[in-house]
């Protein structure tokens, strides 16, 4: 990071090749991971999703920062980034939290189960 | 007169500021705002369609994992490394642009929009094959995880449609940079292009586990 600095420019971080090999190498390894953790049973097959969605957005967050130079660039656009995400996260939050509350007459819950047993203890889906 | 005009009271008044006033600084960091702000209205759209998935999810379960099955995981596996790696050479032609190299961003975007044509065919392998099992969406082909394969054309559908688009915006990068427009003072385009290539890459960051893997 260091050799970019020295050339100056009129606006912008150059960010140099050895950064973003790096981060497309780990972004390849966190690709592995999510197929390796997609194959574990937790129990719970909304685990596996949330599991999913966190490996995800960490694969994200070096996406922004590195490939999109978030990292160097001004309070501004990091606030135009944020209430996206910020509503993004209300909206499906919200939606996680909610879910288990829905029931409809005659179940226990809101799960429309084809086998139609125990929809809410659920017994470890063969994934 | 002068009740006539209460915006220009200051007297000096030009009428409405021009692009061409605007000094180079200026148009740069607007440009880039606006790219922003239009992948901040994306994600939402695309949010919209996650939300759904989850609840549906949710709803019928066994349906969506079925209907995952369906999928071929090692083919998404394929697309997300081309696409992870696209997003490597636009992020590289970035930093090629702001040091004036227009010929390395030549070379990279050419690679990028290859990786996008790869990430088309193997797309189009996988849809023609859903198409010739009869697991296109219609009236004579119900199954019960058509719902998830509803989202899936969806999602994926409008996936394709950006990367098409990213494509086009690339080459338009691409050939500015064939008549040597950039330098260390001017690379617009190409981080504004580069901006929305990143974005098909990351919307693709959460298809590939959402639809192919825990489904």
């Amino acid at each position: 990071m260091a050799h970019s600095h020295a050339d100056s420019h009129e606006h912008g971080h150059v960010i140099g090749l050895k950064i973003h090999l790096t981060i497309l190498l780990v972004l390849v390894f966190f690709t592995v991971i999510t197929v390796w953790a997609a194959g574990i049973n937790f129990g719970n097959p909304n685990f596996n999703i949330i599991v999913a969605m966190f490996i995800a957005s960490i694969k994200a967050t070096l996406v922004g920062m590195y490939f999109m130079h978030l990292r160097y660039e001004s309070p501004l656009i990091w606030m135009f980034v944020a209430i996206p995400i910020v509503i993004l996260f209300i909206m499906i939050g919200g939606l996680f939290l909610d879910n288990p509350t829905r029931t409809v007459p005659g179940k226990s819950s809101y799960i429309v189960s084809r086998a139609d047993a125990a929809p809410t203890t659920k017994k470890s889906h063969d994934h | 007169m002068t009740h006539h005009a209460p915006a220009a009271d200051s007297g000096n008044y030009q009428g409405p500021p021009h692009v061409h006033h605007m000094d180079s600084a200026t148009a740069y960091s607007s440009a880039k705002l606006g790219m922003w702000l239009f992948l901040g209205t994306e994600i939402l759209l695309f949010a919209v369609l996650f939300s759904g998935f989850f609840l549906y999810r949710w709803m019928y379960l066994d349906d969506y994992h079925s209907g995952s099955h369906h999928l071929n995981w090692k083919l998404g596996a394929l697309n997300t490394l081309v696409l992870l790696f696209s997003s490597f050479t636009a992020a590289r032609a970035v930093s090629a642009a702001q040091n004036g190299d227009n010929k390395g961003v030549v070379k990279l975007f050419s690679i990028t929009i290859a990786c996008g044509f790869i990430f088309l065919v193997v797309k189009y392998f996988e849809y023609s094959g859903k198409y010739h099992a009869g697991l296109w969406p219609g009236k004579e082909n119900y199954y019960e995880y058509m719902n998830f394969l509803g989202f899936y054309f969806c999602m994926t559908g409008l996936h394709g449609l950006h990367v098409i688009l990213g494509m086009g915006l690339l080459y338009w990068g691409l050939r500015k940079a064939q008549k040597n427009r950039f330098s260390g003072a001017y690379y617009t385009p190409i981080e504004v292009g580069a901006l929305y290539w990143h974005l098909v890459d990351l919307v693709w960051i959460y298809l590939f586990p959402l639809l192919y893997l825990v489904g």
